[in-house]
């Protein structure tokens, strides 16, 4: 019973970083409808900087995270104006825009993983920080794992609060819905889909930063984050931030119980099959209606 | 939410196509140092002297030459600077072979019977794919028309590449490879100097639980976790009979995936078992996750042995004085000066320090190759093949000379171990007649 409820802890915890990931490109793709494939690279990007700043100045990765929200949040505003809004104001509708924004995001991609490989190389980075015991209910877990799940909730709960309960939250989902009729209803589309856009990217960079302290990490590791987290967005319901959060967590407390009750070779078998069941079975996300 | 299927299904269409561009064609936008040829033999009247296949050329050009010419031979590496074996890659075979090309040209270059040749290496990237290597070594030969190659990293890829090496009349003298006796039959020139994997299983890791064992110092209890790739299985299968006609109980032997992202349910099953040692066989990334949970489970056995990662400088970089006891694979002779100085100049070079393992080999492989092409004097490929198969090397690490196409005289196990100036050092302790130093068991606990 003890190892029950240490594999359901332990996995909840760990599951905390599949859901902070999803939770940043559930409100790019579902809800300022970009699927932004460069999310990875824009993670390691965070997680670059705070390994540096860690290593150079033994700036502390908690300081970096307040660092790099801000600045995530004005270079996705910027790609958001400079590079999305071009391309909607070419194909002259925000629906036509969507299928060639996913090119473009590859692009975007490349680019960012291109700078950072002629920097960095391919070396990997490594440090730890906050590798400290935390004991929750009998179960032991570190703190930098525990720092990442509450990140989720706490950013999960916001992102839910400002959407749902708020008369911006509305615009947003209405954007959402149907981003051409949006400007009937007198919404500002890209002004709004682009700050979500950023607060996406604020998710991003957190989660880059908290990843820095636990996972040995390279530049192109990137695409691998970004399929990661597009995994549990579609589990959660594309646009659906409590999804993502719940689905992060099912997968944390699947590897969990797959890892010490079947066997360590099979977690990523049992993670892909429920991917594949949740999508064969709940075309929504396992928590119903999306969203939008 | 009506255009949600067609729309999901455009958007997954769309990802794996690119995500499939991605794994195997997607290395436009990355750079490669690739297109232009070389800086050295950009003057066009110097061309033809840098192929000295074709003979003797500078006279072709004199009013570009003015003073005595320098002969070029041209080197070509086709390696992985991208994708996931680009971090291994980069800091072995790239960062070794740059050093040792400065410190060959600084010392005049290579003595062939018609004059000094400075080296120039030509480095392609194949993207940490098989296919694309081939690719490359093949521009590599013909467009290129290099006069020697530096093999690529990893198993996989090095035996991707074996057949154009060969057809091609290339000697392969590689490192990140197994090279088996049918290897070696099929080809006469395929060459590696890191040894194999049963030597390291059996002679290493078992010899080493049986010296501890005799000495009392630990039980007949093994955990063995082990990652699904292809470097650890190979060692899998020549370790489990080993373990057990050496009487030692494995009490835990499962594998798990390569990209795993935590291990601490491997951990706690591990721990509960208790066993006397942990032996983990590993790659870089999964052995960066099993300090974490055994340090906060307060999990710290006495031998803790991960084979591949703890080579690696940044291990000692990540987790500072707790590495301390970790064992893997490689390690170093911190008595042999020559060494010494080599990663004391690798470091300087190259701003960061050399992986414990592989090192020194590449550049030992280096001096190798440069003493062959002195003794055959001129860029017969099949006689220096021939030399490097059955000559005897003067090198950093002492006199070098292969057995079937392998070198077995390395350091098989290390460890990280106090040294006098107070930092710790990753030296060698297996096989016990060329150890550096005597195993550090039980392992030190781990540091607040």
């Amino acid at each position: 019973m003890a190892s029950l409820l240490d594999a359901l802890v332990t996995g909840l915890v760990y599951g905390g970083v599949y859901a902070l990931l999803a939770l940043g490109l559930t409100l790019q793709y579902g809800v300022a409808r970009i699927l932004n494939l460069a999310y990875g690279d824009f993670l390691i990007a965070a997680a670059v900087f705070a390994t540096l700043l860690y290593q150079h100045y033994q700036l502390s990765p908690l300081v970096s995270l307040v660092l790099v929200a801000p600045i995530s949040f004005l270079v996705h505003l910027l790609v958001y104006h400079l590079v999305f809004v071009q391309l909607e104001r070419r194909s002259g509708s925000w629906r036509a825009m969507e299928a060639s924004s996913i090119l473009l995001a590859f692009g975007l991609s490349f680019v960012v993983s291109g700078a950072m490989l002629a920097i960095f190389g391919g070396k990997l980075f490594s440090y730890s920080y906050l590798l400290v015991p935390v004991h929750i209910l009998g179960s032991v877990v570190p703190a930098n794992r525990l720092l990442a799940f509450v990140l989720a909730l706490v950013f999960g709960g916001i992102a839910y609060l400002l959407l749902v309960r708020t008369r911006i939250g509305t615009a947003i989902r209405a954007i959402a819905v149907d981003p051409d009729g949006a400007p009937l209803a007198g919404i500002d589309v890209r002004r709004w889909a682009g700050i979500t856009f950023a607060f996406g990217g604020i998710i991003c960079a957190a989660g880059g930063v908290l990843i820095s302290m636990f996972q040995t990490f390279n530049v192109p590791m990137g695409v691998s984050f970004t399929l990661k987290a597009l995994v549990v967005v579609i589990m959660g319901g594309v646009g659906n931030a409590v999804g993502a959060l719940v689905a992060g967590l099912i997968l944390g407390v699947t590897e969990s119980f797959v890892a010490r009750y079947v066997s360590p070779g099979l977690t990523l078998a049992a993670v892909y099959g429920l991917f594949v069941l949740a999508v064969l079975t709940m075309r929504t996300g396992i928590l119903g209606r999306a969203l939008r | 939410m009506r255009v949600s299927r067609r729309h999901f299904l455009v958007t997954a269409a769309a990802f794996g196509a690119s995500a499939l561009l991605a794994a195997c064609g997607g290395g436009e936008a990355t750079p490669t140092p690739a297109p232009q040829a070389t800086p050295t033999t950009a003057p066009a009247g110097q061309q033809p002297a840098a192929s000295p296949t074709q003979g003797a050329a500078p006279a072709a050009s004199p009013t570009v030459v003015s003073t005595q010419p320098t002969k070029t031979l041209r080197f070509g590496c086709a390696v992985s600077l991208s994708g996931p074996l680009a971090a291994g890659a980069d800091v072995t075979i790239v960062a070794s072979y740059k050093l040792w090309q400065r410190d060959v040209n600084e010392a005049g270059g290579f003595q062939l019977s018609d004059g000094r040749y400075m080296i120039d290496i030509i480095w392609a990237d194949d993207q940490s794919n098989p296919e694309e290597c081939i690719r490359q070594t093949q521009r590599l030969i013909t467009q290129e028309k290099v006069d020697f190659l530096i093999p690529p990293y990893s198993t996989g890829i090095n035996h991707a590449v074996a057949p154009i090496y060969h057809q091609n009349g290339y000697p392969q003298a590689a490192v990140a490879t197994w090279v088996t006796a049918e290897d070696a039959q099929r080809f006469p020139y395929f060459f590696s100097f890191l040894g194999n994997p049963d030597v390291y299983a059996v002679d290493g890791i078992v010899g080493l639980l049986k010296y501890l064992n005799e000495q009392g110092k630990i039980g007949k209890r093994i955990a063995m976790p082990y990652v699904d790739a292809e470097f650890a299985l190979d060692f899998v299968k020549p370790l489990r009979p080993a373990l057990k006609d050496a009487g030692f109980d494995v009490v835990y032997d499962q594998g798990y995936p390569q990209d795993v992202s935590d291990l601490q349910s491997v951990v706690t099953e591990i721990m509960r078992l208790e066993p006397d040692a942990v032996v983990g066989i590993t790659y870089p990334n999964d052995t960066m996750l099993y300090v974490p949970p055994m340090k906060v489970l307060g999990f710290n056995p006495p031998v803790l042995f991960l084979a591949n990662g703890p080579n690696y400088y940044f291990f000692y970089g990540t987790y500072g004085d707790d590495a301390e006891g970790v064992m893997g694979l490689g390690g170093i002779d911190v008595r042999n000066q020559q060494i010494v100085d080599l990663y004391k100049r690798f470091a300087e070079f190259n701003g960061q320090e050399a992986d414990r393992w592989g090192g020194h080999v590449y550049y030992m492989v280096g001096q190798v190759i440069q003493q062959a092409f002195e003794r055959v004097g001129k860029v017969d490929r099949k006689a220096i093949g021939e030399e490097i198969k059955n000559g005897t090397f003067d090198t950093v690490m002492g006199p070098v000379k292969l057995t079937n196409n392998v070198f077995l005289g390395h350091w098989l196990i290390g460890q990280w171990q106090r040294q006098p100036d107070g930092k710790l050092e990753y030296v060698a302790i297996m096989p016990r007649d060329r150890a550096a130093a005597e195993p550090l068991v039980p392992k030190p606990n781990w540091k607040s």
